[in-house]
C-alpha cells in the first residue's frame, strides 16, 4: 500500500496514559493531503483521545506530531488552530442563546475601523462559506432553536471559518438524518476536492465504506491495522474493530401482537416557539410489538416524546395507557402507569452524571423499598442492586462507585437500559437508543428491545436511522411535519418508499 | 527533590483538603506581603493574632462564640448549593430568624425545657418561610434566587428596624427590643456566674472563670448537631438524594419523576431555616435581644465564604467556620497591639476564597510545571 503526496498529519508512536490506564499504546497515524481518513474503533478504544492529542486538548505521554512534515508542539487548541487543524466534537460546544453567526465568528470577529464588530462582513463571510460547501444555515437563528443536525453544520462552519485545512470530525453522522448524511458525504467530497484533509472518527462501517479513503483501526488503545477502504469489506472492518465476528441482522422471531397498550388520539403539541409541531397525531402501540417511528429530525419527534413522558404540555388530543387517560400527567404519574423511557439525550435527561452508577440505577425508585425505608436510603441494598445490574447488563468498568460521567457512551446507555428495563414497564419508549454507540453496543441494545417485545411488552422506538427502524421494528410509522403519514408492516416495507415519505413525498 | 515536588503536586491536585490548606497558606502569605508593604512586621502581626486566639481560655471561648453563627450560615449556603441554588439570602434569613427568636423569647412565658425549643422552632419557621419564599418565586415565576434573596435581605433588615421601634417590643429608651425571658437563654450559667455563690466558686477555679467570663453558650453544640443532621440528610435520606439530583442535573431529575420545583422550594426553606437558626442562637446565647441595624451584620455573607472554604460539605463548614471565627476575632487585636489595621484579616480571608474559587489556576500551574518537566525528560 503506497500513498503519495504531502503527509499533512503524521502522529508517530503516540502513547497516552491516564494513571495506570493506557488509552493510546504506541499508535502511528499518517494522513495524506486531500484524503478522508477514518479512525475506526469501539467506544472507549482511544479514538477520541488520539484526536484530542492532535487538537491540543491532551498532551501525549510520549510520541511526536508532525504537521505538513514539520515537527509541531501542539499544547492547546489555539496551537492546533494555528496549524490549520479544526475539530468538530461529538458533543457540540456552542453558546446556546447566541445566533448561528455569532457562534461562528466568536473569538475571530471581523472588525470595522471603529473597533466594533463588522456585522455585515461577518454575515457575508458566513454565507459565502456556507454556500461554498453546501452547508446551508440560517445565520440569524439562535442555537437553542435549531436542530441537532443544524448545530453540527454550525460547528463545521466554525472550523472552516477559522481556516481549518485539516478537519477532525468526531462521530459526525451520529446525529444526522439519512438525507443529511448524504449531504454530509457530498460536503466531505467538496472539502477534499478543495484540498482539505478530513479525519473522520467513526464506528459506522457503512459510512466509512462510503466516505473514507483510508482507515486506521484501533482496538483497546492499540493500533490494529491501517487499510485502504476499497480493499476491505464491511464485515472485515467490523471484525478488526471488535475482535470477533459481528452479526448485523437483528434476530427476531415472528410474533402476534396482543392488546393495545398505548393509544394516542389527535395529539397536538407546541414547540418552544409556540408553533404546532405535533399535528393531530394518532397512533397505537400493542403489547408484544415494536412500533418504529421513522422520520427526519425536527418533524416533531422530540416534542412528541416530551409530551408522552410528561415533560411538555399537550395542547389538545388524548393519550391513553391501557385505556387510562394519561394526558398532561406528571413524569412521575406516567412512570407509575408502567411507562419507562430511554431518553434521546442520555447525558441531559438519562443520567445524573455526577452521581455514581449505583445512584443512577435508583433515579426513579430511590424512595421505594427496598432502597429506602421511612425516608432513609439503604445503601447496602442500593449497592447490591447495582452490582446485580452491572453483572447482568455487563456494564464496564464493574464498579458501582464510578461516576456516570466517567463511563463511555455505550456503558452510559447500558446503565439507562438496565434501569428502565428493570422497572418492568408495560411500555418502553426508546428514543435514538443507539445514537453514538458502536456495533457491539448496538447489537446489545437491539436485542434488549427485542427481548422486551418477546416477553409481551409494548415497545415504541423513535429513531432517525431508517436502517435501525427497518431492522428492529415490527411496524413502521412514518412521521412528517408532526403527523403520521402512513404505517407499514416491516416485512413488506420498501426502504425507498419510506425514505421518500420521510422527506414529504406521497406514497 | 523534583520528583518529590511532583508527587506532592499530584497529591495536591487530587486532594481537596490539601488544596484548601494551600489556599489558606497562600492567603496568609499575601496578607503578610500587604502588611509588609504597609510597613508592619507580618510575623509580629500573625503572632499577635495567634496569641489573640489561643492566648487565654477566654479567647478560645470567644472564638467559638464568633464561629457558631458562621457555621450555621455556612451550612445554610452549603445546603442550597447542593441543590444547585445560590442562597445569597442567608443574611436576611438570619435577621428574620433572630426576630422570630426574640419575639418568641420575650412574649412567651414557659418553662425552660419547652421555651428553648419553641424559640428555636419559631426562628426555624420564620426564616424557613423567608427562604422558601425565594424558592417559591423561582419555582413559580422563574425569578432568580440571587436577585430575590438580595431584595429579601433588605426587606428583612428594615423589618427588624421597624419592629425594634414598635411599642410593646421596644425596650423603653433603647434601640433594642426587650430581652428574652431568662427561660430562653442558652448562655451557660448566665445568672449563677454573677451571683455570690458563683463568684466565690469561680475564684477557686481561675481557668473556668476565664472561660465563663464570656457569653459562652450551647450554640456551638447546636451547630455541631445541625452539621451532623445536614450531612446525614444529604447523604442518607431520600430527600437528600432528590435535592442532590436536582442540583446536579435538573433535567434528569425531572425525567426520573422528581418534582424539581417542589424540591427547590424545600431546599430554600431548609437553607433559610439553617440561617435563621444562626440568628436564634445569637439571640439566645449572646445578645438576648435584637437591636437597630445600621447595616447588615454580615453573618450571612460570611457564610458564603465559610461554605466555599468548607468545600460545600457539612463537616467542612464546621472547620471553616472555626477558622473564620478565629481570624475575625484574633484579627481585631492587631489594631490595638501593633497599630496595623484589622481589615488586614479581610484581605487574608478574601485571598483564601479567591484561591479556592479558582482551582483552575492552581491546576494550570501544575500543568505548566509538568510540561516543563516532560520536556526535560525529552
Amino acid at each position: 500500500m503506497k500513498r503519495t503526496g504531502q503527509k499533512v498529519v503524521d502522529m508517530r508512536n503516540i502513547t497516552k496514559k491516564f494513571g495506570a490506564f493506557t488509552a493510546n499504546d504506541n499508535i502511528t497515524l499518517t494522513v495524506y493531503k486531500g484524503e478522508v481518513h477514518a479512525l475506526l474503533g469501539e467506544n472507549g478504544a482511544g479514538k477520541s483521545t488520539m484526536m484530542n492529542i492532535l487538537y491540543g486538548l491532551y498532551s501525549a505521554t510520549s510520541g511526536e506530531i508532525y504537521i505538513k512534515e514539520k515537527k509541531c508542539n501542539i499544547e492547546s487548541p489555539n496551537d492546533a488552530i494555528a496549524n490549520g487543524i479544526g475539530m468538530v466534537h461529538q458533543h457540540f460546544m456552542l453558546v446556546k442563546p447566541f445566533t448561528v453567526m455569532q457562534n461562528i465568528i466568536l473569538g475571530m470577529e471581523p472588525r470595522t475601523k471603529f473597533g466594533t464588530i463588522d456585522l455585515k462582513k461577518a454575515e457575508q463571510d458566513v454565507i459565502s462559506i456556507s454556500e461554498k460547501y453546501g452547508l446551508i444555515v440560517d445565520p440569524h437563528a439562535k442555537i437553542q432553536d435549531i436542530t441537532v443536525g443544524m448545530e453540527q453544520r454550525v460547528e463545521i462552519l466554525k472550523a472552516l471559518y477559522r481556516g481549518a485545512e485539516i478537519l477532525i470530525l468526531d462521530e459526525p453522522t451520529a446525529v444526522l438524518t439519512p438525507q443529511e448524511i448524504t449531504e454530509l458525504m457530498q460536503i466531505l467530497k467538496n472539502l477534499t476536492s478543495e484540498g482539505k484533509t478530513i479525519i473522520l472518527i467513526s464506528h459506522k462501517l457503512k459510512e466509512i465504506k462510503e466516505a473514507a479513503d483510508y482507515c486506521t483501526i484501533i482496538r483497546r488503545g492499540k493500533q490494529i491495522d491501517t487499510v485502504k477502504v476499497s480493499d476491505v469489506t464491511e464485515s472485515e472492518l467490523a471484525s478488526k474493530m471488535v475482535g470477533r465476528e459481528v452479526s448485523f441482522k437483528v434476530d427476531k422471531k415472528p410474533k402476534i401482537p396482543g392488546e393495545t397498550m398505548l393509544k394516542i388520539e389527535a395529539l397536538e403539541v407546541l414547540d418552544n416557539r409556540e408553533i404546532i409541531t405535533v399535528n393531530k397525531l394518532s397512533l397505537e402501540v400493542k403489547a408484544g410489538e415494536i412500533l418504529g417511528i421513522a422520520g427526519i429530525d425536527g418533524n416533531g419527534q422530540s416534542e412528541f416524546v416530551e409530551a408522552l413522558t410528561g415533560l411538555r404540555k399537550v395542547k389538545s388530543g388524548k393519550i391513553f395507557m391501557k385505556g387510562k387517560d394519561i394526558t398532561n400527567k406528571t413524569p412521575r404519574e406516567i412512570f407509575d402507569h408502567k411507562i419507562s423511557s430511554i431518553p434521546e439525550d442520555r447525558q441531559k435527561y438519562g443520567l445524573v452524571l455526577d452521581f455514581n452508577v449505583a445512584e443512577n440505577f435508583i433515579l426513579e425508585n430511590h424512595a421505594d423499598e427496598p432502597f429506602a425505608k421511612s425516608g432513609i436510603l439503604q445503601h447496602s441494598r442500593i449497592f447490591q442492586h447495582s452490582e446485580n445490574l452491572i453483572e447482568k447488563f455487563d456494564v464496564r468498568p464493574k464498579n458501582s462507585f464510578k461516576s456516570a460521567r466517567s463511563l463511555s457512551g455505550g456503558n452510559q446507555q447500558k446503565v439507562i437500559i438496565a434501569r428502565e428495563v428493570t422497572n418492568d414497564p408495560e411500555l418502553l419508549i426508546a428514543v435514538q437508543p443507539t445514537r453514538g454507540l458502536d456495533v457491539g453496543a448496538i447489537e446489545y441494545v437491539h436485542s434488549a428491545l427485542v427481548h422486551q417485545r418477546d416477553i409481551n411488552k409494548a415497545v415504541l422506538l423513535i429513531s432517525l436511522e431508517l436502517d435501525e427502524v427497518m431492522n428492529v421494528a415490527d411496524r413502521i410509522a412514518v412521521i412528517y411535519e408532526g403527523k403520521i403519514v402512513d404505517i407499514f408492516d416491516a416485512q413488506n416495507a420498501d426502504m425507498n418508499q419510506i425514505g421518500l415519505m420521510m422527506a414529504g413525498g406521497k406514497s | 527533590m523534583k520528583n518529590l515536588l511532583k508527587k506532592f503536586l499530584k497529591q495536591f491536585s487530587n486532594n481537596v483538603l490539601l488544596f484548601t490548606l494551600i489556599s489558606i497558606l497562600l492567603g496568609l502569605f499575601i496578607g503578610a506581603i500587604v502588611l509588609l508593604a504597609a510597613g508592619f512586621n507580618p510575623i509580629l502581626a500573625y503572632s499577635t493574632i495567634i496569641t489573640g486566639i489561643f492566648g487565654k481560655w477566654k479567647y478560645i471561648s470567644y472564638t467559638i462564640i464568633r464561629a457558631t453563627p458562621l457555621i450555621l450560615t455556612g451550612l445554610s449556603i452549603t445546603f442550597a448549593f447542593r441543590t444547585g441554588l445560590f442562597n445569597i439570602g442567608a443574611e436576611g434569613q438570619y435577621i428574620v430568624g433572630s426576630i422570630g427568636a426574640a419575639a418568641a423569647g420575650y412574649f412567651f412565658h414557659l418553662p425552660m425545657f419547652i421555651h428553648i425549643p419553641i424559640i428555636i422552632l419559631s426562628a426555624l419557621i420564620a426564616a424557613g418561610l423567608w427562604g422558601g419564599l425565594a424558592g417559591f418565586l423561582k419555582a413559580k415565576f422563574g425569578v432568580h434566587e440571587v436577585i430575590s434573596t438580595i431584595m429579601l435581605n433588605w426587606i428583612a433588615l428594615y423589618l427588624q428596624n421597624l419592629l425594634v421601634y414598635t411599642e410593646g417590643f421596644q425596650k423603653p429608651g433603647g434601640e433594642t427590643s426587650y430581652d428574652i425571658q431568662p427561660t430562653g437563654i442558652i448562655t451557660l450559667l448566665n445568672e449563677w456566674k454573677l451571683s455570690e455563690a458563683g463568684r466565690a466558686w469561680f475564684a477557686d477555679h481561675p481557668i473556668l472563670f476565664d472561660l465563663f467570663k464570656t457569653p459562652v453558650n450551647f450554640g456551638f453544640i447546636i451547630a455541631i448537631i445541625v452539621a451532623l443532621v445536614v450531612w446525614f440528610t444529604l447523604r442518607h435520606t431520600t430527600l437528600g438524594y432528590k435535592l442532590r439530583a436536582v442540583g446536579f442535573n435538573k433535567n434528569a431529575a425531572e425525567y426520573g419523576g422528581i418534582n424539581v420545583n417542589k424540591n427547590m422550594i424545600i431546599s430554600m426553606s431548609i437553607a433559610g431555616g439553617l440561617a435563621g437558626l444562626a440568628g436564634a442562637v445569637q439571640v439566645m446565647g449572646v445578645s438576648h435581644n435584637i437591636s437597630l441595624l445600621a447595616a447588615m451584620e454580615g453573618y450571612g455573607f460570611d457564610g458564603i465564604a465559610v461554605s466555599l472554604i468548607g468545600n460545600n460539605t457539612a463537616g467542612g463548614c464546621v472547620f471553616a467556620g472555626l477558622l473564620f471565627g478565629a481570624l475575625k476575632y484574633g484579627g481585631q487585636k492587631i489594631q490595638p497591639a501593633i497599630g496595623a489595621p484589622s481589615e488586614i484579616v479581610n484581605i487574608v480571608i478574601g485571598t483564601i476564597v479567591f484561591f479556592i474559587a479558582i482551582p483552575k489556576l492552581i491546576s494550570l500551574l501544575i500543568k505548566i510545571f509538568r510540561k516543563k518537566d516532560n520536556r526535560n525528560v525529552r
